[in-house]
């Protein structure tokens, strides 16, 4: 049973779109603005972390009439979602959309080790403080389970929401095939041509990033997303790093709490009641210090990550753009100069018919990708903001009242 | 008792004109090394001897001659090591109880044995063996009633009322650090303002100039004055090797400057400490410190010195001879409280290490705070929606305002929470430093009776062989060990007594320091929340306002 909240934003909707998960067991409370995605919904109710993989249940309601049922669930992995992603990029019908971006893989390294060091230094601590350290470490992976969920989900959810690649054959068969996909992770092999493939792919990137656009929209969105894309990139790194901070100082005030009680109960003296109702108050707001850094990891971090992601999503369908214009342009250099020898002049109209098809193909929905991106972008930066600063307002204010109220105790004793 | 009467016969006579503070200037000036610790009253002046000199040999008329006389006066120094190069002093008290100064005087005068542990300036007692020394006794002065300086001509019970009760008043600050001189040779001079109304000084508000081995210096001999008969000295701040060649390499970063206020702030607490000792605050050395504008270098502080190796080797023995001594404890007073200040002792060193922890970690947030700040700004610039723009701005102007304020935070957990833990820390090694002198004590009583019954028998055996020339000299040394024996439990008693009182002065200075810190600093979290709401809520408005 998993409760995780988390933010999406349609398409079609200029506001953000909140959907509250819950258990399989309590009714689903759906707050959608305008446009309902009743025809087709997508959410995950549930996940299993065993030892090294995820199991994600994908839940779907549809009334569309491609699916057998209008609702079922399918068990899936994070391969299965990567596979999905992958087809869609390599698709070419698809090239000028900004596909949204892949899940990271869940990554429970860390927290694993740290809970392997606690049992390993199990004997030396006590029982209170080794039991305390387990809870916290146990909320921590919950943290990064709850956190991996989403962002599954928010990925089938902009799929979902996309009107051309909610109809796509290979979503329909992710949600509704109820066996396993057979698809398997990237061998070794695989893996190295998949890196020679993006060395090959960033290099042409270049190449056809030099190209100066004739529409000034796309030179403007090229120029921007470049530099827009790295400052995000720094953004994420530093928000993280802020926030490991703020971690490391509720584990901080955490021991000193232990420690005061310890002093507090051995001392003999007026102090000890002191110590006892300060090492209280410090538990009571390491609490909400580790509140605080899980917020803002969840409303800063988060958005960054994910406009990281995005963003590189957008760049890519910009390069998809470009290497269209290329190809158009080679085209029709190709055609002038078989017109010029008038040598395989059928061939190279063809060619530069198709060409010139494909690449404004991508120009038309590319630019409404992008300025829907826009859109996202807002409002997605407006709605985390908003909530990071109630947030910790709330928070201080809490935290404040804490202080406030020992405070008047310690004082009104001395 | 202690008979630190006995120490008050070797008084000047009265016809010694100049006051005692200006002799004892005088006399230290001659010298390299530091004046031994002096005297509660101006006391006969002595000197380390140089090496190879006959300590001794100086009569009474030498406290009379001129102060120039390089000659020691008569002393009760007991020790007589040819060997040791470090500073003896005689052991000087003023005796706690309440009563009047001297009245003990005429009691200890017994010059055929003094009794006294000559200490080395700062440390427990020497490792090296006591050694009676027959030769000095023939020159000491043994007056029974001694010309103070008039500012002891008060009782001492005023002075301990006036530095105990409410009208306690003297404030000590530790101010404006200057760099003196040049390359290695450099060293900061601090000013030392004392602000007081106690009359044992001679003005209201002073100030002089200081560097950091005075300090150690006046450590040093409070320490070998009075930790061995039991008082609680406050210990001086630590050296610091790196901190202060940077700063003497000129160093004009941030860490230097930190470290130059840290050492400030740790002073200033020291001398606090220090003069809120009722006994302490009178030491004439003390006094000195405080007042006099010279003051001379107090180079056996030096770790590399004679002194400071001389220490080293002590601490050593010490510890050595500190797990022999196996002390039958007949006061469970004494097992509870070492128990207590053991269990003291380790969570306060564990807490100390957690709220260092605290610091550098606030420090770090600090830092990557300022780095995100930036980072949002630069985003904000490239974000080509204007609301968004903006308001990316403002929560990078948020973030540095935030950053601020753990900054501020970071330096309120050290100065407050930090810096008392670590003086703790160190206090209490002071306090069981006290614990182990009892046992010393308490061991040399002991090995005093031991001697006194091997004497006995070697007199018995005498006694029969029938060898009345050497009898004579048996029934002496008989008499000589009983006086021992008899001030050894006088001197286990009374620093018995002393613990009891000190530790009771500890545990309400601990408490008051504990109370008055803990809400200081409970206060500065309060300060940095009420910020964090102020910023965030002046955001907010900001963030709602993207179209």
């Amino acid at each position: 049973m998993l409760r995780y909240q988390q933010f999406i934003v349609t398409k079609h909707s200029s506001h953000p779109v909140i959907l509250n998960k819950e258990s399989r067991k309590t009714p689903r409370a759906v707050n959608v603005d305008l446009q309902s995605d009743a025809t087709l919904q997508v959410d995950i109710s549930d996940a299993l972390s065993e030892r090294d993989k995820v199991k994600f249940t994908v839940h779907t309601k549809s009334t569309l009439s491609n699916f057998k049922q209008n609702e079922f669930s399918v068990v899936r992995q994070h391969e299965e979602f990567i596979w999905l992603h992958d087809s869609f990029v390599e698709n070419e019908e698809y090239a000028g959309y900004i596909i949204p971006p892949a899940p990271p893989r869940p990554d429970f390294d860390a927290s694993r080790e740290k809970l392997q060091k606690l049992g390993e230094g199990e004997g030396s601590m006590t029982k209170e403080e080794f039991t305390k350290m387990k809870q916290e470490l146990e909320a921590e992976y919950l943290a990064i389970f709850k956190k991996t969920v989403a962002m599954h989900e928010v990925f089938l959810c902009r799929v979902a929401a996309h009107p051309v690649l909610r109809k796509d054959l290979n979503f329909h068969v992710f949600l509704e095939y109820n066996q396993d996909l057979s698809v398997r992770g990237k061998n070794k092999k695989e893996k190295l041509e998949d890196f020679f493939k993006n060395v090959v792919k960033s290099a042409d990137g270049v190449l056809v990033a030099g190209v100066k656009d004739v529409d000034d929209f796309f030179e403007h969105e090229k120029t921007f997303l470049l530099e827009y894309h790295n400052r995000v990139k720094d953004a994420s790194a530093k928000s993280d790093r802020m926030i490991r901070s703020h971690k490391s100082i509720a584990d901080d005030v955490n021991r000193i709490a232990s420690t005061l009680y310890t002093l507090g109960t051995q001392d003999s003296t007026d102090v000890c009641k002191f110590f006892l109702k300060v090492s209280e108050l410090f538990e009571k707001t390491r609490k909400i210090e580790a509140r605080v850094a899980a917020d803002e990891d969840l409303k800063l971090a988060d958005l960054l990550k994910y406009y990281l992601r995005e963003s590189q999503a957008a760049k890519d369908l910009l390069y998809r753009r470009g290497r269209a214009l290329v190809d158009y342009e080679n085209a029709n250099k190709a055609l002038d100069k078989a017109r010029a020898k008038n040598k395989d002049v059928l061939q190279a109209e063809t060619s530069q018919q198709v060409c010139c098809q494909k690449f404004e193909k991508i120009s038309e929905s590319a630019k409404q990708e992008l300025i829907d991106f826009k859109t996202r972008r807002v409002a997605a930066f407006r709605k985390n903001l908003v909530e990071l600063a109630e947030l910790e307002l709330k928070h201080a204010k809490g935290h404040l009242q804490l202080l406030q109220s020992c405070l008047g105790v310690l004082k009104g004793d001395t | 008792m202690t008979g630190r009467g006995a120490a008050d016969s070797l008084l000047p006579a009265p016809s010694f004109a100049p006051s005692v503070i200006q002799w004892r200037s005088k006399m230290a000036a001659e010298r390299d090394t530091p004046p031994l610790g002096s005297a509660a009253a101006g006391l006969a002046d002595f000197r380390e001897p140089e090496d190879g000199e006959d300590l001794f040999v100086s009569t009474a008329s030498t406290l009379e001659s001129s102060p120039s006389s390089p000659e020691p006066a008569s002393l009760q120094v007991e020790d007589v090591s040819a060997n040791s190069n470090g500073p003896k002093t005689a052991e000087i008290l003023i005796d706690d109880d309440q009563d009047d100064l001297f009245a003990e005087a005429t009691e200890e005068v017994s010059l055929d044995s003094p009794e006294r542990e000559p200490i080395l300036s700062d440390g427990p007692s020497p490792a090296i063996t006591p050694v009676t020394p027959t030769a000095l006794i023939s020159n000491r002065i043994e007056p029974k009633v001694i010309g103070v300086p008039s500012m002891f001509e008060r009782s001492l019970d005023e002075v301990e009322e006036e530095a105990g009760g409410d009208l306690f008043d003297i404030n000590i600050s530790v101010s404006d650090p200057e760099k003196v001189g040049d390359g290695m040779n450099a060293y900061m001079a601090y000013k030392v303002t004392t602000k007081t109304s106690l009359t044992i000084f001679n003005q209201s508000e002073f100030s002089v100039k200081r560097r950091f081995s005075d300090f150690l210096g006046l450590h040093s001999k409070l320490a070998s004055k009075y930790m061995h008969i039991g008082y609680i000295v406050p210990p001086a701040p630590e050296k610091s090797i790196v901190g202060m060649t940077k700063v003497k390499v000129g160093k004009e970063d941030l860490s230097s400057t930190e470290f130059v206020e840290k050492r400030r702030s740790a002073l200033e607490r020291y001398l606090m400490r220090t003069v809120k000792h009722p006994t302490l605050i009178q030491d004439p050395d003390v006094i000195q410190f405080l007042e006099s504008s010279e003051l001379p270098r107090a180079v056996s502080t030096q770790a590399l010195s004679g002194a400071g190796i001389l220490r080293m080797v002590n601490k050593a023995a010490d510890a050595v001879n500190k797990m022999t001594i196996k002390m039958n404890e007949s006061d469970a007073w004494f097992e509870e409280k070492q128990q207590q200040f053991e269990n003291l002792d380790q969570q306060l060193r564990k807490l100390h290490a957690s709220v260092e922890a605290l610091v550098c970690h606030r420090k770090e947030l600090s830092v990557n705070t300022a780095s995100f700040a930036r980072s949002a700004a630069m985003l904000g610039n490239s974000e080509d929606h204007t609301a968004l723009s903006r308001a990316l701005s403002q929560l990078a102007e948020v973030e540095e305002k935030i950053d601020q304020l753990h900054q501020e935070q970071a330096y309120a957990d050290f100065y407050l929470f930090s810096e008392l833990l670590g003086d703790y820390v160190r206090l209490i090694t002071a306090v069981k430093g006290v614990f182990d002198q009892r046992m010393k004590t308490w061991s040399k009583w002991q090995d005093a009776q031991v001697m006194l019954q091997k004497k006995r028998e070697a007199e018995a055996k005498l006694h029969l062989a029938n060898k009345p020339d050497k009898l004579q000299q048996a029934k002496d040394e008989i008499k000589e060990w009983e006086g021992k024996v008899q001030q050894g439990e006088r001197d286990f008693e009374q620093i018995s007594k002393t613990i009891r009182k000190e530790v009771g002065r500890f545990e309400k200075e601990r408490v008051k320091d504990f109370k008055v810190v803990i809400i200081k600093y409970l206060e500065s979290l309060v300060h940095t929340q009420q910020q964090l709401i102020k910023y965030w809520e002046a955001f907010l408005p900001e963030a709602k306002a993207i179209a």
